[in-house]
């Protein structure tokens, strides 16, 4: 077994050490009824190139995004990874190495997590940033969190525009800790006013921008309404290449933005593993779940930094820790980072506004088909169709001739079956204009 | 300073008419090393004897600071929110936490005196 | 040698890098891509109209930036990396390739479930093996790691107790658990009480028992335990809670040491996470991503959050909405299907492992920690006696009046070229020295490792002080101001404040 560097000799001389006749005395312990005396009920251990063949064959029967048209979006996009963010992530001395505990000899890891901080910081508009959550999903819950801890109060507003993914991850978390939540119904025409649902037990609202179904909107006024009432807004983003374009939720007076990175230097991987974001405005910093890296000096008076303000975490403060995460997505931010990194300023902006000239220049296209309509008055990188027909069997049909043609919006909203007909579309950088053509013409000839 | 009393939280209380100044003990800053931040209570606010009233913290850990007696916060220490160190420079000095109205005389009576401290530290070892 | 200066301040292969904010030049980029085309601009009034103050660099600088600061870190594949708890064990580069192939890395989780069934036949694959190597029949798949899969899985439980209409109060958890498990129980809800520990390292059985009464919705047990010890009441301890009508959770941040031998089902667990990246082998990444799917009893099962896949006929059905006949999910822990890329990982190391390698993994993780243990307990104190599993725990009592902490040990241990052991955890022993070698270091790198801690203990004993108060001396960096970091925290770099105006 090619990770096992032990011989049997040296399991022989090493039980002569230890003092015991075989392994199994170790395990005087478990129950004898408890102990297996045999290999489970699994197949034997398997060579490179067996083991290669085995999930090799389960990724063919699958149709993934660099091999036919893809319009899919809804908090999972699919964007270019530069080769040398890959390279650089599979360094062993970031891919094999634990949480910087050790700082002395973790400076690269902590250098890293000082930048991302410094990074998410800049592009939401905000003071702070933690060093990363899971994803965006639970982010979003430990914004939620957050803020009912901040304002001591218990009610939680959740838009309808809302990605139901995060609405429900909030809800499912928050479930037997006697927190409200109300979630507002889908906005699919972008009627919601969230200001006229606060009242003096609301702790926040949750806002998404873009929303789910694409529409860009300014909170400026939704967030003086939450600070003249005592709440806090929460802005969640889940296409973060939006903020190369667009306003930064600090700007609008964001209290917490929970976002999702993917986006940067990770790929979709069916939806995981991906970064969450978290950043806040500094006076809740105590309030704040997650690891934060923290520069310092060393005894010769360099520069460094360690992981720092640890007794809001569990490993300290156990039960009343400001949230029970431990490994959070160090090697996704690291990933975020680096691509961030390689863009810089120009490169950010630039590809921001290659998404949105890709999308405006489909949604044209789309919407000029007979049928089809353009739900959004705005959008950044996707927008929301209406179709003459329900939207599923439609991408099933589009799918069964190779195009993946965005996502049905009931996929997402199941029991909403008045949104039937909505497809929500999406491109990127990656999306060509051949791709682009072949939808439109697939799709007239479908729905004719 | 008048004679100080003391609680089984490490606690310092200092009376002075109808309010008690409120510390934690050299020992227990001691215990704690560096600390990095105190997390005060709000002026005004009411506790109950044995309510959590506040928190200290190090670098490894968090320690809560629990009201020696009932009582209403009248004022708190704001130079610590800069200066947490004046905790461990002067324990039972500068670095006292907040000052608690005393409702209740009778609740001083169950607190330690310097002596019975003294003892009962020497009796955790 | 130390007290070399450089005009640069680096040390031949050890170099000093700045952060990318001081390396800027507006308009730079290490991104080549074309002017985007005419286009509508449909952004609506919310863009952007101010700088953001991002860093611009070329690509040979961003390369340098990271490859120079990589060789400030230790990594497993460097040496020695014996965190206790945290089973830093290789991480095969197979597991790499196979989680980058077209086809997994590159499917979006809401296609049409016909097009990605590959991915639900690979969870479903990867369940099983869960399955059967826990002996419990229902996989929630999920949570993103340790801490996330306990939440999980007691929400399961207090989903059960309340369909029974008895939700309860109380979760117990032994004082040596990780300090997750009262986070996550907190989470759920509950109140916390601690179980006492014996004098043999082990949950008080009579103690646990006595407390059992009908306001106790849970046990949080660890098995092995945090102190690399068999729980040997194990059985009992069910058996109890399941009369008392609670039940059993079991942080399984430990399986490595068993994975093969015992299935946590047969003693009677009903729920326990399994973190991919400790037992099967993905990396830690600095810090993540992991992922703690969470295996169920069949009284649970039923309560599993959504989604899940279930076998269809001749395919795969992931199930993402509530109505399915016998099935009472209470939510959704996660965005999408959980951490796909790990599952990929984790099933590529079992894979390779098989039921043999697997079994054989565990018996060598114990067989190395015991080694440790016979060839360091002569000097340093042992915190229990007897045959430990994956990780041997000791205390500080050897360094007793020697004027050195666990802490200065731990520092003079980088010097000498190893990670150290976990430190102060778990927190039931004083000064803890956790250490978890695992099966894939040699016999070699386990004496290296014996050798320099029993040469140091020699050398605490002889109160060397100063020696150990001045460690590290040879790391990147030297003793880092934790304190200076707290009461001053500069969690961002800003930019240089503009010289004050001329008067
Ligand atoms: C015993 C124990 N329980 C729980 C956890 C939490 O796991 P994770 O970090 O994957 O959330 C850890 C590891 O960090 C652990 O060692």
């Amino acid at each position: 077994m090619r990770y096992l560097p032990l011989t049997d000799e040296d399991r022989t001389s090493m039980l002569a050490t230890v003092g015991v006749e075989s392994v199994d005395a170790l395990y005087r312990g478990v129950p004898k009824a408890a102990l297996l005396d045999r290999p489970v009920d699994l197949p034997p251990h398997g060579g490179e190139i067996e083991v290669e063949r085995r999930i090799c064959a389960l990724a063919a029967q699958n149709i993934g995004a660099s091999t036919a048209p893809f319009f899919l979006g809804a908090g999972n996009y699919f964007h270019h990874i530069p080769a040398t963010v890959d390279h650089l992530i599979q360094r062993s001395e970031y891919l094999t190495s634990y949480t910087p505990y050790q700082p002395e000899i973790s400076q690269g890891t902590l250098q890293a997590l000082f930048e991302f901080q410094t990074q998410v910081a800049l592009i939401t508009g905000m003071e702070i940033a933690n060093a990363s959550m899971y994803d965006g999903a639970t982010a979003c819950a430990e914004a939620a969190m957050m803020a009912c801890r901040v304002t001591r109060r218990h009610r939680v507003v959740l838009s309808g525009g809302l990605h139901p993914h995060y609405r429900d991850v909030t809800a499912t978390n928050v479930k037997f800790m006697s927190l409200d939540i109300s979630a507002l119904a889908p906005d699919a025409n972008g009627t919601e006013d969230a200001a006229v649902t606060i009242d003096d037990h609301t702790a926040c609202v949750v806002v998404q921008n873009p929303d789910v179904f694409g529409r860009v909107r300014d909170y400026s006024n939704l967030g003086a309404a939450c600070r003249a009432k005592g709440a806090l807004l929460v802005v969640v983003v889940t296409e973060i290449v939006s903020l190369g374009a667009l306003m930064p939720p600090g700007d609008m007076g964001a209290d917490i933005v929970a976002a999702e990175g993917q986006s940067l230097g990770n790929p979709m991987s069916f939806g995981g593993p991906h970064v969450g974001l978290f950043a806040v405005r500094e006076k809740f910093l105590r309030q704040m779940p997650g690891r934060l890296c923290g520069e310092t000096v060393d005894t010769d008076g360099k520069r460094g930094w360690v992981l720092t303000l640890s007794t809001r975490e569990q490993h300290i403060r156990r039960e009343k820790a400001t949230s029970n995460i431990c490994t959070n997505s160090g090697l996704c931010a690291l990933a975020f980072t680096i691509h961030l990194t390689l863009l810089g300023e120009a490169g950010f902006t630039r590809l921001a506004a290659i998404n949105h000239a890709r999308a405006s220049t489909l949604a044209k296209k789309l919407g000029a088909v007979p049928g089809v309509v353009l739900l959004n008055e705005t959008f950044f990188n996707e927008f929301t169709l209406r179709l003459p027909r329900p939207a599923s069997p439609i991408v099933d049909t589009l799918a069964a001739r190779g195009i993946l043609a965005g996502v049905p919006v009931v996929r997402l909203f199941p029991d909403q079956r008045d949104l039937a007909n909505l497809l929500l579309v999406s491109a990127t950088e990656m999306t060509t204009d051949d791709d682009m053509d072949r939808l439109v013409a697939a799709l007239g000839e479908v729905l004719k | 300073m008048a004679s100080l009393k003391y609680t089984d939280q490490h606690e310092w209380v200092a009376v002075d008419g109808d309010t008690a100044t409120v510390g934690i003990t050299d020992y227990a800053q001691g215990q704690l090393g560096d600390v990095v931040f105190v997390e005060l209570p709000d002026e005004g606010k009411s506790f109950a004897m044995g309510d959590q009233a506040a928190v200290v913290e190090s670098v490894k850990a968090a320690a809560e600071v629990y009201a020696p007696i009932s009582g209403e916060i009248v004022e708190v220490n704001e130079a610590l929110n800069g200066k947490p160190e004046l905790v461990n420079e002067d324990a039972i000095g500068d670095g006292w936490f907040f000052k608690i109205s005393i409702d209740d005389e009778t609740e001083l009576d169950s607190l330690m005196d310097e002596k019975e401290y003294r003892e009962f530290v020497k009796g955790l070892g | 040698m130390t007290d070399v200066v450089t005009l640069t301040g680096n040390r031949g292969l050890d170099l000093e890098e700045k952060l990318i904010f001081e390396q800027d030049k507006a308009g730079r980029t290490a991104v080549d891509l074309p002017e985007p085309e005419r286009h509508d601009n449909r952004l609506g009034p919310a863009r952007r109209t101010r700088p953001i103050g991002l860093p611009g660099l070329s690509e040979p600088q961003v390369v340098r930036h990271y490859v120079r600061m990589s060789r400030n870190n230790y990594a497993i594949d460097a040496g020695i990396y014996p965190l206790g708890s945290c089973t830093m064990k290789h991480n095969p580069r197979l597991n790499e390739k196979m989680a980058r192939q077209p086809g997994l890395a590159d499917i979006h989780p809401l296609q049409p479930q016909g097009t990605v069934q590959g991915a639900f036949a690979l969870m479903h694959e990867l369940a099983h093996w869960l399955a059967e190597l826990t002996g419990m029949p229902a996989v929630a798949l999920s949570p993103a790691a340790g801490a996330h899969g306990e939440l999980t899985g007691l929400m399961a439980i207090r989903s059960a107790l309340e369909a029974r209409g008895d939700a309860r109060r109380v979760v117990l958890v032994p004082e040596s658990a990780h300090g997750t498990n009262p986070a996550s129980a907190h989470m759920c809800g509950y109140e916390i009480e601690s179980v006492a520990a014996t004098a043999r390292g082990r949950v008080d059985l009579a103690a646990m028992k006595a407390r059992l009464a009908p306001d106790v919705a849970a046990v949080m047990i660890t098995n092995p335990n945090t102190c690399g010890l068999f729980e040997d009441d194990m059985a009992e301890i069910s058996a109890a809670v399941h009369a008392a009508g609670a039940f059993v959770y079991c942080d399984g941040a430990n399986f490595n040491a068993i994975v093969g031998r015992v299935r946590p089902g047969d003693l009677g667990i009903d729920a326990m996470h399994l973190n991919l990246h400790k037992t099967f082998s993905t990396p830690h990444g600095g810090g993540g991503p992991g992922a703690g799917p969470v295996t169920l009893s069949k009284a649970l099962a039923p309560f599993a959050p959504l989604p899940y896949v279930v076998r269809e006929g001749e395919g795969f059905r992931l199930v993402e909405q509530a109505g399915e006949t016998g099935a009472h999910p209470y939510g959704r822990m996660k965005g999408f299907h959980g951490q796909f890329g790990v599952f990929v990982r984790a099933l590529s190391y079992m894979m390779s492992m098989g039921s043999d390698g697997l079994r054989q993994a565990s018996a060598d993780a114990v067989l190395n920690a015991n080694y440790l243990r016979a060839r360091l307990q002569g000097t340093m104190s042992l915190s229990y006696e007897g045959p430990c599993m994956h990780e041997v725990l000791f205390d500080d009592h050897f360094l007793a009046d020697t004027g050195v902490s666990t802490l200065d040990f731990a520092k003079a241990m980088i010097d000498e070229g190893v990670h150290p052991m976990t430190m102060y955890f778990p927190l039931i022993v004083h000064g803890a020295f956790l250490i978890e070698p695992t099966e894939t270091e040699g016999r070699a790198s386990l004496d290296l490792l014996a050798d320099l801690m029993l040469g140091l203990a020699k050398r605490a004993k002889a109160k060397e002080v100063a020696f150990f108060k001045d460690s590290p001396k040879l790391a990147p960096r030297r003793r880092l101001d934790e304190t200076r970091a707290a009461r001053n925290p500069v969690l961002r770099w800003m930019p240089p404040a503009p010289k004050a105006a001329a008067e």
